[in-house]
């Protein structure tokens, strides 16, 4: 027989450990389809580690790949604290990443210290600006927002490809559906030199950090973790639980319009239709490895970008396709969500008719 | 009463103990119920009364002791296999749960038969099932329209229903949750007829109360549980009111009642204020509130007191008329406003919207003044002066946890509501609205915050009482007045009202000449 009983709550070390061994789980149930393909598991995923750390080359290719993780992350995280359900990170980064193009491909002439952080904020204000609309309709209407920012991600995404194959597009491109490029001064710099790592990591923890930050030690914080946890008594209390998701969506949009600005003005130069191969969403899934804390979002888009990064070296060298990093980072989360039940409870196996047997059915 | 104790054993549960972890909700209770006897089961909220009847019933499995019941045709005893509500059930036990477990859509009719007829059967034999129902009523008094939806019926036709389910299946053993809690004393007075009606047939019934008055009023018997220990088990004969609560709460606890003391000016007004829809809606309610008097709205359940509350809390806009403070207008106010301008709002419902669970003691007791310059500078929380100010009300209000960073939501109700009255009245608030705020709290919870309240008068507060519990209203408030269908009474002076007065006036007597309209 088994018993759950509820916990006090969990410690930081619990706090830790769970996802740590959900992420280990995952990667012994992925063994079983690398195995299918007939490559041996520890060379597999020895592979993907010399991939995602092996070299420098490797090490910064994955950091990399983090930014637009950590902060369509933080996106997700900061949303869902407030039990504002920003699906639409996508979405958002795309507009981030059109809004810092039309500002930073010579519309206007300055030097990089006064466009690079036009640019960037330009990016965020668009990300804010698409969930506003969002968020307002849920405070206003009630319109659930799931569906609005989920749908939105769609029309964000034809209307880049519009602007791109109409008045965006490069006239030097040769009809390939592309924007002009970033301007120099408009472009984040690179951190080293021959390598593709740029600024936007720096925007991203930073990010995290003040976002951490706001959420423990400040008013706003305050007001947001009281909205998520019990809307109705925040209300009571006489918080100011509209004003918070409005706040809320636009912190939301702006980081995942950040994530964009990071891959337009630091990794490609210019925006395309497949800036994103899911940012938006995978954001999502490092928000909750991460409990949906800040800081947990940057070690949790480290584990992923790894995996990715890892797997797309490993599948060059094997028979095993990159498809495997979605399943890795699907099983993940399927074990951390799995794994919550046990920081909410405590499970014990009992042999029945023992005399503390308690069943309630 | 000779003939009860004579007559045959029906249930006899013997040395029951059932633990939570460490904690132990019933330890080594036994109880025996003869046929015909009302037996009362009192106890605090939390007394294990009805972790108990969940054993009893089946919804849980006891630790130690078992539960037999007497064989239908030759009376001897058998043991009642544990943790099967379905062998309960078909054994004769027959329960109504304080929170009725009808469908509202369906009439009362089906809700009886639902669950009796065997899924096979195609075709259920109403005629027949009518008839049974139509002479069970006749003989238990039980009248119910059978064709009735249930969303149609009163409250007190809703518990019939429920009764009549438990009979229409044989039972042997009833039993009652907390019965009266929802019902007009005059409701009360009717139900605890009918049971001994029901008892005078032969059956046996248990029914958990914490109500001091009925249970010397309704019973034979009466068992008293304290911590989930049996402490007395005695004839009501004899029993007193005094020696009962002492029993119930194991320590005399001193009740405050108000003293005399002259009302100040005019404090607040509501002219002719409506707010809300449907069926919990206030219509035109004119009340006035004086600074240190406390005013009690009686009422039944669901009758507009929550409309009432929340458009005093500012969660819910008046639809017409006026709401004034001081002579100042306030009627568009939401919460925020309504704490600034001096209102400390204790909720109906504390879980739902007094605490913010997992966020600790000290924010909890911080949320309402979280803006306040004490508490933030440029809008960063300053952790140290929280903390402090938390400690010490912690002390103050004697909130019993595990200091203040301990989740809110681990506390009791009695201390969580101590989290709601530190935070509100600290502030030595102008007005004190206070829904239900004993509901569900123990004896001595129950006088802490009654205390609270005796206090904030002294302090020439105004004190709005919305309360359910006779008792509690009639203590403590200097005039009384009845909310009926969202229509409020004109508030009269406690002395010059009695409980059978007020039971017929939460009952709607009076009111269509007092408003002048239909509810």
């Amino acid at each position: 027989m088994i018993r759950f009983e509820p916990r006090e709550p969990a410690s930081l070390q619990r706090l830790i450990l769970i996802p740590v061994a959900a992420a280990i789980v995952a990667l012994v149930l992925a063994a079983i389809p690398i195995t299918a393909a007939g490559v041996n598991t520890f060379t597999a995923y020895g592979l993907m580690a010399k991939g995602a750390f092996g070299s420098m080359f490797a090490f910064t290719e994955m950091l990399t790949r983090a930014a637009p993780l950590i902060l369509t992350g933080l996106a997700a995280a900061i949303a869902f604290r407030a039990k504002l359900w920003n699906i639409g990170a996508e979405g958002q980064l795309y507009a981030g990443a059109l809004a810092a193009v039309a500002v930073g491909t010579g519309w206007i002439d300055a030097p990089a210290v006064v466009l690079l952080p036009l640019v960037i904020l330009a990016g965020a204000a668009a990300g804010g600006l698409v969930m506003l609309g969002p968020t307002l309709l849920k405070t206003r209407l009630g319109v659930d927002e799931v569906v609005t920012t989920l749908l939105l991600n769609f029309v964000i995404l034809l209307f880049v490809q519009m602007m791109l194959e109409g008045p965006m597009q490069d006239p030097m491109g040769m009809g390939w559906p592309q924007s002009e490029p970033m301007l120099d001064a408009a472009t984040l710099p690179k951190l080293m030199s021959r390598m593709r790592i740029h600024g936007g990591l720096i925007i991203a923890f930073a990010a995290a950090i003040a976002i951490h930050i706001l959420l423990k030690r400040t008013v706003w914080g305050f007001e947001i973790r009281a909205v998520g946890e019990n809307a109705s008594a925040a209300a009571h209390a006489g918080l100011p639980v509209k004003a918070t998701f409005i706040r809320v969506g636009l912190l939301s949009g702006a980081m995942a319009g950040l994530a964009g600005v990071g891959e337009v003005a630091g990794l490609k130069g210019y925006l395309t239709a497949d800036l994103s191969p899911g940012f938006g969403y995978s954001g999502i899934v490092v928000a909750m490895l991460a409990g949906l804390s800040p800081l947990g979002v940057v070690i949790a888009a480290l584990f992923i970008a790894s995996i990715f990064v890892g797997a797309d070296s490993m599948s060059r060298a094997t028979s095993v396709s990159n498809y495997l990093a979605d399943l890795i980072v699907a099983m993940s989360l399927i074990c951390v969500l799995i794994s919550g039940l046990f920081l909410r409870f405590r499970i014990k196996f009992v042999k029945p008719r023992t005399n503390i047997s308690q069943e309630t059915q | 009463m000779t003939t009860v104790s004579a007559a045959p054993i029906v249930l006899q549960l013997t040395q029951i103990t059932k633990r939570f972890g460490s904690f132990a909700a019933n330890e080594d209770v036994s109880l025996t119920l003869r046929r015909g006897e009302i037996l009362a089961l009192l106890g605090e909220n939390g007394a294990g009364k009805t972790t108990l009847m969940n054993i009893l019933f089946g919804h849980y499995v006891a630790d130690e002791g078992n539960v037999e019941i007497a064989e239908r045709t030759s009376g001897t005893l058998n043991a009642l296999p544990a943790g099967q509500p379905n062998a309960a059930l078909d054994a004769g036990i027959g329960m109504v749960h304080q929170h009725f477990t009808l469908a509202e859509n369906l009439t009362a009719l089906d809700n009886i038969l639902l669950g009796t007829e065997k899924l096979s059967a195609m075709t259920s034999s109403r005629t027949a099932a009518r008839q049974r129902l139509d002479d069970l009523m006749r003989r238990s008094g039980l009248t119910v329209d059978l064709d009735a939806r249930i969303s149609t019926l009163s409250v007190g036709e809703k518990q019939r229903v429920e009764i009549l389910k438990a009979l229409y299946r044989d039972a042997r053993v009833l039993v009652l949750d907390e019965p009266t809690a929802v019902l007009t004393p005059q409701e009360s007075d009717t139900l605890f007829e009918t049971l001994k009606t029901l008892a005078a047939e032969g059956l046996a019934i248990i029914f958990i109360s914490h109500k001091l008055d009925e249970v010397i009023a309704a019973s034979h018997r009466i068992m008293v549980l304290r911590l989930g220990k049996k402490v007395a088990d005695q004839p009501t004969e004899g029993s007193t009111k005094l020696q009962l609560a002492e029993l119930m709460v194991g320590k005399s606890v001193p009740q405050s009642t108000r003293s005399e003391q002259a009302a100040g000016p005019l404090l607040l007004t509501l002219k002719q204020a409506s707010a809300g829809e449907g069926r919990t809606a206030l219509h035109a309610v004119d009340l006035e509130l004086f600074s240190g008097e406390i005013l009690g709205i009686a009422g039944v359940s669901g009758n507009g007191q929550a409309t009432l509350a929340r458009a005093l809390s500012g969660l819910e806009p008046l639809t017409a008329g006026q709401l004034q403070l001081d002579g100042k207008d306030l009627s568009g106010s939401n919460a925020r406003k309504m704490i600034d301008a001096g209102f400390a709002r204790i909720p109906e419902d504390r879980h739902k919207d007094g605490i913010v669970g997992p966020m600790s003691v000290a924010e909890n007791l911080t949320i309402e003044t979280i803006r306040a310059p004490e508490n933030q500078r440029f809008g960063f929380l300053k952790f140290g002066a929280i903390a402090e100010r938390a400690r010490q009300a912690i002390k103050a209000y004697d909130i019993r946890c595990q200091g203040d960073k301990a989740p809110a939501r681990l506390l009791s109700g009695g201390n969580i509501q101590k989290i709601v009255l530190a935070r509100t009245l600290d502030a030595a608030p102008k007005v004190v609205l206070a829904a239900q705020p004993s509901r569900g709290l123990d004896v001595g919870a129950t006088a802490d915050v009654h205390r609270r309240l005796l206090d904030a008068r002294a302090r020439g507060a105004g004190v709005i009482l919305i309360s359910e519990d006779l008792d509690e209203l009639m203590r403590l408030s200097d005039r009384i007045a009845v909310i009926h269908r969202g229509h409020l009474s004109a508030a009269e002076k406690t002395e010059t009202l009695d409980r059978s007065t007020l039971g017929l006036k939460m009952a709607g007597h009076g009111f269509h000449g007092d408003t002048g309209e239909a509810a």
